[in-house]
């Protein structure tokens, strides 16, 4: 082949993938990198200018108890709204994917949670969790029971806070897991039915194996919120009382914007992104080999 | 067809030309300006009014007032603003982000702009304790605007339902435990006192610790007495008020929907900022009243709110265009129409003086309750650090009140953070 044709293919390649690359570098790589970079220095002020200081941020934090309370709590929150909001949301979806009455009524129904903003959900629920003039508390009420302080008891506030989360993200996750189901071929469960399977069977051996990849796509989908997600702290509960509810993300926040401690927050912001990097790999290398794709 | 659209096009035009032209020309310094409300209600309003009065009577200076929602919001925003080289000349931040600015270097003192002696009388118009949290270091670095102090807001129906004198305010710790035991109804449908613990706990509690005698840091910002035997006592009453007494919810009460707990009748008595006042006025469907906070070995608050600021980077024209508009808004008449219609304080005794409030108190002598309250007030918590101190304090009140550790306890952990934090500073 000729020289110069092979060297203006290589042109013509790099020319194409530029676009993409300025985008991911200027947004992704070059962001993470100067976060790593800033979170080797001193916070800086007029009076005192940055310097660098090593590995000091990451002594700080490892010994700092807020930075492990957070993390437990994010884990926590993980744990409890992923597995409850993921098997919601295939109910929900094989709930609404016969014909019913009103069918496109109630998925409506299941789905508007996500159409709102997690400010409006929050600011929603925050007057559903206030003690004795609150819904939850007033529907108690009608049975006698005593009104609690929901958001105001560190032993309710995270589980009242990962209630929101799954009523705000299962039907999000619903609406693929029905697209899903609605690109199974009818056959299938024609010969199960033939073959005299039982219908939990059928889900068990047929439906849900091949509901695999969108049950990856939503799995990596629900541990990114469970760390991103924290608009409604702001509302609810700001991290209270005494950090029962505080997030890594909002931790991070505190840090960079009330603080004015960017360097302490480009720290956790390093161990937030190698921990969501750490996921994302584990679960494309070792779930992705257990799908079958069709 | 053609020549009809041509016309209107014409029309269009010239109607621009007419409409931007003269302003354009006459607008010679643009200010921008971030302000920020606490409290809620239609106060943007308010703000914009004011601004938009102050453009007419000085049609040379155009003004941006953006409202940047509470004060953290607020303080974000402008020194993002100013960061990425977007113009803000002066802002309304919160009175006790002075020690933080000054860090960062972002704010001048006003006693580097004023020059004339009649500008130097200016910075000494304004009630003194008021200006506590805008001056250290002998210099003055920030002008009270929307400035507050905590008030006890309470139900006089709820008052003769319990027996009570609805006139009689208590006046002491007693008594307040007193009235709460007869307010507060079994079954839970009303609470006696509810004093908010999530948003600004700090804030309450420089309120109880000063009614205890105690302040909690001294004006050079870098100390703190977080573990004082009064600020102890001072804490475990509040807890008190929920374990002990029964007279308050138990756990950390919102900041939020207080007003609405207390505008249903859910609380009878409420602590909360005067600037609510205004909103509680037109909103209670009962009789209402307001009085200082009780007493324990004296009566006292914190004051609280919003300065004005004005920015480093900016020319010596803008800085005179921001001295005029701060001079416009902290005037004895703005500042007696926006407590009126506020219920946050007039900033000077000339505010006081004036026509208008005078009718206003003697209608509704509420208003002036905060103002009364100025002479037991104390400066708001405020730090160098003062994210990290008070974010400390925050965690040790709310640990106390939900019941995770005692208040001696907290307390004596925050004391050590806050030592950790201002050591370099002393």
């Amino acid at each position: 082949m000729h020289p110069a044709y092979n060297l203006m293919r290589h042109v013509y390649g790099w020319l194409l993938l530029t676009p993409a690359a300025i985008l991911l570098i200027a947004f992704t790589h070059y962001p993470t990198v100067a976060t790593f970079y800033e979170s080797l220095f001193s916070k800086g002020t007029a009076i005192r200018p940055s310097r660098f200081v090593g590995s000091a941020n990451y002594q700080a934090m490892i010994e700092d108890p807020i930075f492990w309370k957070v993390l437990v709590n994010n884990l926590w929150f993980a744990a409890g709204t992923i597995p409850v909001s993921v098997a919601l949301a295939i109910t929900m979806a094989m709930l609404v994917n016969r014909s019913l009455p009103g069918r496109s009524f109630l998925r409506m129904a299941y789905f508007t949670p996500t159409i709102l903003p997690m400010i409006a959900v929050a600011n929603i629920w925050l007057f559903f969790y206030s003690p004795d003039i609150g819904l939850i508390d007033q529907i108690l009420g009608w049975f006698g029971l005593p009104g609690h302080n929901w958001l105001g008891d560190p032993a309710t506030v995270l589980p009242a806070i990962i209630v929101m989360t799954i009523w705000k993200e299962a039907g999000f996750f619903m609406i693929f897991y029905l697209a899903a189901l609605q690109n199974l071929p009818p056959e299938l469960e024609e010969a199960a039915k033939l073959e005299g399977a039982s219908r939990w069977y059928y889900f068990r051996r047929v439906v849900f194996p091949l509901l695999m990849p969108t049950t990856l796509f939503v799995l990596v989908n629900a541990i990114l919120n469970s760390f991103k997600l924290v608009d409604h702290l702001f509302v609810l509960t700001k991290g209270g009382p005494d950090n029962a509810s505080n997030l890594l993300l909002y931790y991070i926040y505190e840090n960079a914007f009330s603080y004015f401690d960017t360097n302490y927050a480009a720290t956790l912001t390093v161990v937030l992104l190698t921990m969501l990097a750490i996921m994302a790999l584990a679960q494309f290398f070792f779930l992705d080999r257990r799908i079958h794709y069709r | 067809m053609l020549t009809l659209i041509r016309k209107t096009l014409t029309r269009v035009a010239m109607a621009a030309c007419i409409g931007t032209v003269p302003v354009a020309a006459q607008a010679d310094t643009e200010l921008t300006m971030y302000y920020p409300i606490a409290v809620g209600g239609p106060l943007t309003q308010v703000v914009d009014g004011i601004v938009a009065d102050f453009m007419k009577e000085n049609p040379d200076i155009k003004v941006n007032a953006i409202y940047a929602g509470n004060y953290n919001d607020a303080r974000i925003k402008a020194l993002a603003a100013l960061r990425s080289g977007e113009p803000a000349q002066l802002s309304v931040m919160f009175s006790i982000d002075i020690y933080e600015l000054i860090e960062q270097d972002a704010i001048v003192a006003f006693d580097d702009i004023v020059t004339s002696p009649e500008d130097k009388a200016w910075l000494d118009s304004f009630y003194p304790t008021l200006m506590e949290n805008g001056r250290t270091g002998g210099k003055t670095w920030g002008i009270p605007f929307q400035r507050s102090t905590i008030v006890m807001y309470y139900n006089k129906d709820a008052f003769r339902a319990a027996g009570l004198d609805p006139e009689k305010a208590p006046a002491t710790w007693d008594e307040l435990v007193v009235a709460g035991k007869k307010l507060t109804k079994a079954d839970g449908s009303q609470w006696g006192v509810m004093i908010p613990s999530t948003g600004y706990p700090y804030w309450m509690f420089g309120a109880l610790t000063m009614q205890n005698d105690q302040v909690l840091m001294n004006s050079a910002g870098d100390t703190t007495y977080f573990d004082a035997p009064s600020t102890i006592s001072a804490l475990e009453f509040w807890k008190d008020l929920g374990t002990e007494y029964k007279v308050m919810p138990e756990g950390t009460i919102e900041w939020g929907t207080l007003r609405q707990n207390f505008l249903e009748g859910k609380t009878a008595i409420m602590w909360h900022s005067t600037g609510n006042l205004t909103t509680v006025k037109q909103n209670a469907k009962f009789d209402f009243g307001v009085a200082m906070l009780p007493a324990n070995k004296r009566r006292g608050t914190p004051t609280g709110g919003g300065n004005f600021y004005i920015f480093k980077k900016t020319s010596p024209e803008e800085r005179v265009a921001a001295m005029k508009l701060i001079k416009f808004m902290t005037s004895p008449e703005r500042s007696a129409e926006w407590s009126m219609k506020t219920g946050y304080m007039g900033v000077s005794p000339a505010a006081y003086n004036t026509r208008k409030l005078q009718d206003y108190v003697k209608d509704f002598p509420y208003a002036a309750v905060a103002r009364d309250q100025l002479e037991f007030a104390t400066a708001e918590l405020s730090t160098y650090q003062t994210g990290r101190v008070r974010k400390a304090l925050d965690d040790a009140i709310q640990a106390a009140l939900a019941g995770t550790k005692t208040p001696a306890a907290a307390l004596r952990e925050a004391q050590t953070t806050a030592d950790r934090l201002l050591k370099a500073y002393r």
